[in-house]
């Protein structure tokens, strides 16, 4: 099995490789279009701010590129977010994969980024088995895609959003299951497996 | 809802996890990255690694320790000590750490944090502030609590967060190695005045000083070292000591 891991000027990236590495899989780290194009998965990971990575990836078409894959995709992190419609950070429009806006968590009631470990509620899909309702994840972010249709997990933060999306061939998680001990692993572990 | 995170500090010199009292006296308590590992699967939500090495050898020793802890660890981890410069963070990071924590370097040259900050993003940066409250007022040090500087706790916590700190590691010299429990007082205050994380560490000497800090202290993650190297308050059951007194944790 083939599993390309998306190689741009987001942090991070190692750790997935690792990640993956735990679960005895080898990943391309690679920003090459026929290598991305011919691997049975692909991950999407990211950390950092969504314009200047939006930009990143148009310079070099990496955005239509993803957005017309046809096998499982995984976008993690920043990654959920520049796979939906539109960034408020730097008013930022995005790949479109999911058709909804990433919006930030609002200031004065509690600390942003929402950083630690949260549980995940309402859990459905192809990437959560029954028994991760209730499992605790890790997240680092400040901004959040509201819950939606394509919603498969929740999670709470002063408002409830969503802690992963699916739709066709595209996953999405907000969260980073490749730093969230046993949970993340199973994740990704469905993943591997679609 | 959010959880407290339960952080165990490892202390490293020269590749080998060490524990200093109140900052002197190390002793050696076992390998780094089975520690962590010991951890990760007992419930730690999260690791720091402060390197107190001072030769260019152990701190070689440190990036290559990074590299093993990043493949092993499936929780995230900090990485401290010694990052004076743009590129020892930048090679932290790629050893694979989650975060970099400044501490003096940053008090010498506060625009390190934005340079940090800028090229890698706020959430992979904490600041460390030791600080020890003497003739009403949280002085900051430097050098591992050796130099007093003419910073204050607050204001300079509160410079690091707008030049773009992620988190604040808050030591309390007072109560450092005390064992009497967390320096709350300050932390609560910290904690308001501050709109990032913070982290408290220093006094932690039983489970009920664990909830004093998550509810009085308002801390958000606490940190401690000792206590957990000899086993004498196990992860699982401070975290269930936690749950009984309601506070969310993982």
């Amino acid at each position: 099995m083939k599993i390309a891991v998306i190689k741009y000027n987001a942090g991070n990236i190692r750790s997935v490789d690792h990640a993956l590495g735990r679960l005895g899989v080898t990943a391309e780290i690679t920003d090459d279009p026929g290598v991305i194009e011919a691997a049975d998965k692909v991950i999407f990971p990211g950390v950092g701010e969504a314009g200047t990575t939006m930009k990143y990836l148009q310079e070099r078409g990496l955005d239509q590129l993803i957005a017309g894959l046809k096998q499982p995709v995984l976008g993690i992190c920043l990654g959920q977010q520049l796979m939906c419609r539109w960034s408020e950070e730097g008013d930022t429009p995005c790949i479109g994969i999911f058709d909804e806006p990433v919006v930030r968590f609002p200031d004065g009631q509690l600390k942003v980024p929402h950083m630690g470990w949260n549980s995940l509620e309402r859990t459905t899909g192809d990437l959560f088995a029954d028994s991760l309702n209730g499992s605790y994840v890790y997240f680092v972010h400040s901004y959040y895609v509201p819950v939606c249709r394509e919603t498969a997990a929740v999670s709470n933060y002063m408002v409830p959003f969503s802690a992963a999306l699916q739709k066709d061939n595209f996953y999405a998680t907000q969260f980073h299951p490749e730093k969230s001990g046993d949970p993340g692993e199973s994740i990704l572990s469905r993943f591997l497996k679609l | 809802m959010l959880a407290k995170r339960i952080i165990p500090c490892l202390d490293i010199r020269d590749g080998q996890t060490v524990k200093g009292i109140n900052f002197e006296n190390v002793v050696d308590v076992g390998d780094p990255v089975e520690l962590g590992a010991r951890y990760a699967r007992e419930g730690a939500d999260e690791l720091v690694y402060l390197d107190i090495t001072a030769t260019h050898e152990g701190r070689k020793l440190f990036a290559d320790l990074v590299r093993r802890i990043a493949r092993h660890l499936n929780i995230p981890f900090t990485v401290g000590g010694g990052i004076d410069r743009l590129a020892d963070a930048d090679l932290l990071l790629s050893a694979g750490a989650d975060k970099v924590s400044v501490n003096s370097s940053a008090v010498k040259d506060p625009d390190l944090i934005n340079r940090i900050a800028g090229g890698f993003g706020t959430q992979f940066l904490v600041v460390a502030i030791d600080a020890q409250w003497k003739n009403n007022r949280w002085t900051v040090f430097v050098n591992g609590g050796r130099i007093p500087t003419e910073k204050e706790l607050f204001s300079w916590a509160k410079e690091a967060q707008e030049r773009g700190a992620g988190e604040i590691l808050f030591t309390s010299m007072n109560h450092d190695g005390t064992r009497n429990g967390f320096a709350c007082e300050a932390l609560r205050e910290l904690s308001t005045q501050l709109s990032i994380p913070v982290i408290a560490s220093g006094g932690a000497g039983k489970k009920s000083h664990f909830a004093s800090v998550f509810q009085e202290g308002r801390a958000d993650a606490a940190l401690a070292a000792s206590i957990f190297h000899y086993n004498e308050i196990p992860i699982p059951d401070l975290k269930q000591y936690l749950r009984k007194q309601h506070i969310i944790v993982r």
